[in-house]
């Protein structure tokens, strides 16, 4: 065990994972020579070479549909999405071609697929490179996504995500690459489909994803210098949802926050929440409450940033409301 | 292209094959008429010389990505002429299941890894195969076959850049029927030839007649010969003409009648029957047979799809995802 920051956690996962497998490959702007945009391919074309490690041009669509192609006849590929925003460009090759290459073929294909990208928290990347666009997705049945919230869970998640025979999207963050924590070393792979407690409380639940763990984490601390304990749920997994995990604290609980940093409107929250409406609702002793970023474009500015994506201070709130009396 | 000696083995295999495209698809726009298939249906009628000359030139190895007009190609691929028509009524033993349907036919046991609904997508397929052939060492090459209309899309142009700069064992085979849906090739495309847009990438391109089977055959064995050879993908345009609707009910009438004709007195069956008789290859007889032959097997196919069970409903969520245990 040595602490890792979280993009170095990423390159632990990808190169374990090709060592391991020689059909794990990498494709993507460039991830060769110059080992990434964000660092986290860095030496792996040294190491695995360039038929293994492919820069791409900047054809995104094509080079998901390639991946396609490649998963049918038996590699792993890993295509890096430089930024999340982008996904709109790769939608048709992921919506209607990946996610039901399975089902349409009725079980002909199998397609272990991964695509990795990444979203930011209030760096000012602006309204076209800050989005977290995961509700997309999980709308999709055939796709799994993943969130990782930490160095940890970007190292497990990902081995888990190359090793997995379905298409799988990674949402990485580049507000936390930079972040370091201890990360088990060799085989560390954690499920995909398993939400994490990070913190045992008896008040209020707090179900998060991504960067707003750390904020749920943080909100968590400061309401326990005035004797209100939660427990927070890092949900790991924005599809499938763990509800079971969510349930079983919340008979505990029976309060609920939900916190993403993707808008709240038709986001994750609004499915776990509506999820347990219909399953939990006699648990509940407070309407559940969702933070969420405001129905807005990601702006520039850094006080408007802030404006429309929440932090700690929004689930603050949030916590107080469920125990209004 | 030297013309290869035509034997009389390959002649009446030629022939056999679009005989029983045609018969398949006479039998299919028959019973979609009578409602006995749900969906929509692409036909093929009209083209099939580029699909047998097409198979002819592949091994049963090589690898086949079409198109929502795809049905000619999966047959001449080899397919079970059982297995596509249950595919196409939504039957339980069809190739996918009942999931697909004459869109989405996929049958990899003989190479096709599939059908496309969405205009072009299928072409990066293709290429991923190509790139995965390349990177295991295989022999084998990797076939996309489009329509002119997919040469417009974005993924047309990312595939054949991407193609060319890592030398995929690809070949890109465009049926160039002169319209995308009801728009012609006037009004889609800013450059008439496919081939010609091919250059921009280098890729070696040939445009050849392909209402003549054995055109079709020399230039894909031609394309091939270098794929096969390392030297990257290649393009083969095919100019045919599509005699039915963009899909069956589509009345046409954004066609004249004298183009109409046109295209049927391009009718490949016809036209290569006459040259084998022409040629002392074919006699009428032997014509007969082969017609007769196809029509039978297009006859048990199509009663075998009829007769064939539905799928249970409580089969419906199994393969969403690719589940280890094999629980569906
Ligand atoms: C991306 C996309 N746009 C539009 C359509 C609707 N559509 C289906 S087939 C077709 C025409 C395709 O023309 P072409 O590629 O020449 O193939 P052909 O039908 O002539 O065989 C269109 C517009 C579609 N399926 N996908
Ligand atoms: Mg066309």
């Amino acid at each position: 065990m040595a602490e890792k920051r979280y993009v170095r956690a990423v390159n632990e996962a990808l190169c374990e994972e090709m060592e391991r497998d020689p059909a794990v490959c990498l494709l993507g702007v460039d991830v060769g020579a110059p080992g990434g945009p964000f660092g986290a391919t860095r030496g792996l074309r040294e190491r695995f070479g360039p038929q293994r490690v492919r820069d791409t041009p900047i054809s995104e669509a094509a080079v998901v549909g390639l991946a396609i192609g490649a998963a049918t006849l038996g590699l792993r590929p890993v295509v890096e999405i430089m930024f999340m925003d982008f996904l709109a460009l790769v939608m048709d090759q992921l919506v209607n071609q990946a996610a039901k290459m399975r089902y349409m073929t009725g079980g002909q294909a199998k397609l272990p697929l991964v695509v990795r990208t990444q979203t930011g928290y209030r760096d000012s990347a602006g309204p076209q490179h800050a989005q977290s666009l995961e509700a997309w997705l999980t709308h999709v049945p055939g796709l799994k996504v993943v969130m990782p919230s930490g160095p940890c869970e970007a190292k497990g998640l990902l081995k888990a995500a190359i090793r997995d025979d379905n298409p799988v999207i990674v949402v990485e963050n580049r507000t936390l690459y930079a972040l370091a924590e201890e990360v088990p070393d060799g085989d560390y792979v954690l499920p995909l489909e398993r939400a994490a407690i990070k913190r045992e409380g008896r008040d209020v639940t707090i179900a998060s994803i991504g960067i707003m763990v750390r904020e749920a984490l943080a909100a968590a601390e400061a309401l326990a210098e005035r004797g209100i304990s939660c427990e927070v749920i890092d949900l790991r997994s924005a599809n499938p949802l763990d509800l079971q995990t969510v349930r079983t604290s919340l008979e505990k609980t029976n309060r609920l926050v939900i916190a993403h940093s993707a808008t709240r409107c038709g986001g994750v929250g609004a499915e776990l929440a509506a999820a347990l409406g219909e399953e939990a609702f006699y648990m509940l002793d407070a309407p559940i409450t969702r933070v969420g970023a405001a129905f807005a474009p990601i702006p520039f500015s850094p006080p408007l940033e802030r404006a429309i994506v929440p932090d700690r201070t929004a689930i603050i709130a949030a916590v107080e409301q469920v125990l209004a009396p | 292209m030297p013309a290869e000696e035509i034997d009389r083995a390959l002649a009446r295999r030629l022939l056999a094959t679009m005989q029983l495209i045609r018969a398949f698809e006479e039998a299919v726009r028959d019973h979609f008429a009578a409602r006995h298939i749900p969906g929509f249906i692409h036909l093929s009628i009209g083209q099939e010389a580029v699909a047998a000359g097409l198979a002819s030139a592949l091994e049963r190895e090589d690898y086949l990505y079409v198109t929502h007009r795809g049905h000619g190609h999966v047959i001449a691929k080899g397919a079970d002429l059982k297995r596509v028509a249950a595919e196409i009524f939504g039957k339980a033993s069809g190739y996918c299941r009942g999931r697909g349907g004459s869109m989405h036919i996929a049958a990899f046991e003989v190479g096709v890894l599939g059908a496309n609904g969405v205009v072009g997508a299928g072409l990066p397929h293709a290429a991923g195969a190509a790139w995965a052939l390349q990177l295991q060492g295989r022999q084998q090459v990797a076939v996309a076959v489009f329509g002119d209309g997919a040469v417009n899309t974005g993924l047309f142009h990312e595939t054949a850049n991407i193609a060319s700069l890592w030398r995929l064992p690809l070949l890109l085979l465009c049926e160039n029927n002169g319209y995308a849906e009801f728009t012609p090739l006037s009004v889609h495309a800013a450059v008439e030839s496919v081939a010609e847009r091919a250059a921009a990438y280098r890729l070696p391109a040939w445009r050849v007649d392909g209402q003549d089977p054995l055109a079709v055959r020399a230039a894909v064995r031609e394309a091939l010969g270098r794929v096969r050879a390392g030297e990257g993908p290649a393009l083969v345009e095919c100019l045919t003409w599509r005699v039915r609707g963009h899909y069956e009910g589509d009345p046409q009438r954004y066609r004249s009648s004298t183009e109409l004709e046109e295209a049927v007195a391009h009718d490949p069956l016809r036209l290569f029957a006459e040259r084998l008789r022409r040629e002392g290859l074919l006699n009428e007889a032997e014509e007969a047979e082969v017609a007769a032959q196809a029509r039978q097997a297009v006859a048990e196919a199509i009663a075998y799809a009829q007769e064939a069970a539905f799928p249970d409903p409580a089969s419906a969520l199994e393969d969403v995802l690719y589940q280890p245990s094999g629980a569906g």
